[in-house]
């Protein structure tokens, strides 16, 4: 479809791990936007830089009022899952031309857009990390994958995806086009669900105890016992998963990801939690919990999960004195 | 007679203090803190609050002072257990020894150190407030008995219980004390994970339809490992859980205190013991093994250097 115009629609680490490449390598003409009125300006006045993992220098706009934004044919949403409902609302109207790429943790992000617009859609997952460093910088940290495919319900076309995909790996990325996005999406998910819940709770980074079971009280039983209840929700759901979840946590805590044995992974949600801020289990263990519900499969463990980090949530809000919401059973 | 407290905390504060009560009963208590020892050899060992009182206890930290006793009351954190009858060991070799810890499995250790064994569990609560100086927080009784795989005589589990009682410290002597302690296990080891795992106080949590039914969930499975084990409780822990709403509503449970201070939690007694009586008689007990491990991790945490910024994934 030609594109040259791209908006990355949150300016988080993952957010500007896209526009720092997209815009730093050329391949496409690329605006922000942001939360915060000075990290717009902040972007503006001096571009964004990548560093780590890649080497790279981004000329940018950047808004944090949508009505600034130039017209694009590409938004890349990359805001947090906890995020995602007040920034598509705020969408709600523009842009009607675009494709809306989502690369949120959990399930229901895609509808949650669509809540907002008949936009077409591509569901997209990514591997990736990177660490903001000011309104500036980011390191790229972890160079995995992007994935992503047509969300089926827009019908949007494979060869728009390809194209996104191409321009990913053309500016540095890694990226790989899937006709059907579920398979990968929730494999993925069962991993987050076990693996950051567990790290919220005992605020353990991915250390290589998430996948030791050779002790009776190993904290691999936990993990894998999470896992199970989800491949059991993606059996029943129809869902041939692309990577065994467990395999995914052995080998993230085997080689560190990076290939260094010492270094573990942060999990984003427990970064939140040692930052007190709404974590995505809703999005994660709550749409695992209500997927299974739907289909008549058991999760209690990830029930239980869901239920400790809300606790858990609800806690620093009461610290703070600021208003709390119930530990509610239905995700938004 | 002379009975020795073996973990002079607050718990065994209270025993030592209200044993120290009777003029025929010399009282000792070992603790390893000696500005408390110093304290209490110098100015009594005073309780206030629920009770008010000031006894005469000979205290030590070092265990090889302690002379022969007919008594021990073991009050140490679960985690202490072995260490401390390693040490008083000496002081026991012809007596019974009593825990009155939280959980299941101190017995255990207790029997491997000394000739008889009483079961234990109490109900009273309190806190240090300085050396010497401890404040009883809530009454409530004790129950003790027989601990059957090495069992101290009836005689001795009533002789303890009626110096207990006699000192103001309302004490059952039973044939068989595991409904009591069993009762207070499934609450405590409901309860406590979920103080600890979210910081939520115990009412609070309560009030959360979801942890609610969490706290339920925990406590089903420990009743049927019970049952199993062919135990008959006191009273339904459930029920207790929602009394303890009415009654301790901003109370942090006592392991949340423990992880807030980066202290070792009692969880291995705790959903750890559910756990492994469950094993042993083949009933699954899939979240107390899950809350046992989060505990764990979380103490786990507090050794693992934690990036100062971290990624998104």
């Amino acid at each position: 479809m030609g594109i040259e115009r791209i908006c990355v629609i949150g300016s988080g680490a993952i957010g500007s791990l896209y526009a720092g490449h997209l815009g730093g390598s050329g391949v496409a003409e690329v605006c922000v936007l942001t939360r915060r009125e000075e990290h717009a300006r902040a972007l503006n006045e001096q571009g964004l830089r990548v560093t780590g993992k890649s080497d790279l220098h981004a000329s940018l706009t950047a808004a944090s009022e949508p009505g600034e934004l130039p017209d694009f044919d590409l938004g890349i949403v990359a805001t947090k899952a906890t995020d995602l409902e007040e920034t598509a609302s705020r969408l709600e109207g523009r842009f009607p031309g675009a494709v809306m790429m989502t690369v949120q943790n959990g399930l229901g992000a895609e509808e949650t857009m669509l809540r907002h617009g008949d936009w077409r859609l591509i569901s997209a997952v990514t591997f990736m990390s990177g660490n903001r460093h000011g309104d500036t910088e980011v390191e790229y940290e972890l160079d995995t994958s992007t994935w992503l495919g047509p969300y089926a319900p827009t019908e949007t076309p494979f060869e728009v995806v390809r194209e996104v995909a191409e321009l990913l790996i053309a500016s540095g990325l890694e990226a790989e086009a899937m006709p059907d996005l579920l398979p990968a999406q929730w494999s993925k998910l069962i991993f987050n669900a076990a693996v950051n819940g567990v790290a919220a709770l005992t605020e353990l980074p991915h250390v290589s105890a998430f996948a030791s079971e050779s002790a009776p009280s190993d904290l691999g039983h936990v993990v894998h016992g999470l896992i199970d209840e989800g491949v059991a929700v993606a059996t029943a759901a129809g869902i041939d998963l692309h990577d065994d979840p467990w395999e995914m946590n052995e080998r993230a805590v085997a080689t560190g990801e990076t290939g260094h044995g010492d270094y573990a992974h942060l999990p984003s949600m427990l970064e939140d939690v040692l930052a007190r801020r709404p974590t995505e289990v809703d999005a994660i263990s709550g749409a695992l919990v209500a997927e299974g519900e739907r289909l008549g499969v058991p999760t209690p463990l990830n029930a239980a999960v869901r239920r400790l980090v809300r606790g858990k949530e609800m806690s620093w809000r009461r610290d703070t004195g600021a208003a709390s919401t119930p530990v509610e059973e239905v995700r938004k | 007679m002379r009975v020795c407290v073996v973990g002079c905390g607050a718990i065994g504060s209270l025993f030592a203090a209200h044993l120290g009560q009777l003029d025929d009963i010399e009282v000792w208590a070992y603790d390893p803190a000696q500005p408390h020892v110093d304290a209490i050899n110098a100015g009594g060992l005073r309780v206030s609050g629920v009770s008010d009182l000031v006894a005469r206890v000979r205290a030590t930290s070092d265990a090889g002072e302690i002379p022969p006793c007919e008594l021990g009351v073991v009050a140490v954190k679960g985690m202490h257990t072995e260490s401390a009858m390693e040490a008083t060991a000496h002081a026991f070799s012809d007596g019974a020894v009593c825990s009155v810890q939280n959980g299941v499995g101190n017995e255990e250790i207790i029997a491997e150190h000394a000739p008889r064994v009483i079961r234990g569990t109490t109900f009273p609560a309190g806190h240090i407030v300085e050396p010497g100086h401890v404040e009883q927080d809530t009454g409530g009784k004790t129950w003790i008995g027989p601990f059957e795989p090495k069992p101290a005589s009836m005689e001795e589990v009533e002789a303890l219980a009626e110096a207990l009682n006699r000192g103001g410290f309302e004490t059952l002597a039973m044939e068989d004390a595991r409904g009591a302690q069993w009762t207070k296990l499934i609450f405590n080891a409901a309860t406590n994970p979920i103080g600890a795992l979210t910081g939520l106080p115990h009412g609070v949590a309560c009030d959360q339809p979801a942890l609610r039914a969490l706290i339920t969930g925990l406590v089903d499975e420990a009743k049927a490992v019970a049952e199993a084990q062919g135990i008959e409780l006191d009273s339904d822990p459930d029920e207790l859980v929602d009394h303890g709403r009415e009654v301790a509503y901003n109370h942090k449970a006592s392991m949340l205190q423990d992880v807030l201070a980066r202290r070792p939690t009692e969880i291995d007694q705790l959903c750890g013991g559910i756990v492994r009586f469950g094993r042993e008689s083949g009933v699954p007990t899939p979240l107390n093994e899950t809350a046992r491990a989060l505990v764990k991790g979380l103490e786990h945490s507090w050794t693992v250097e934690t990036p100062e910024e971290g990624a998104a994934r």
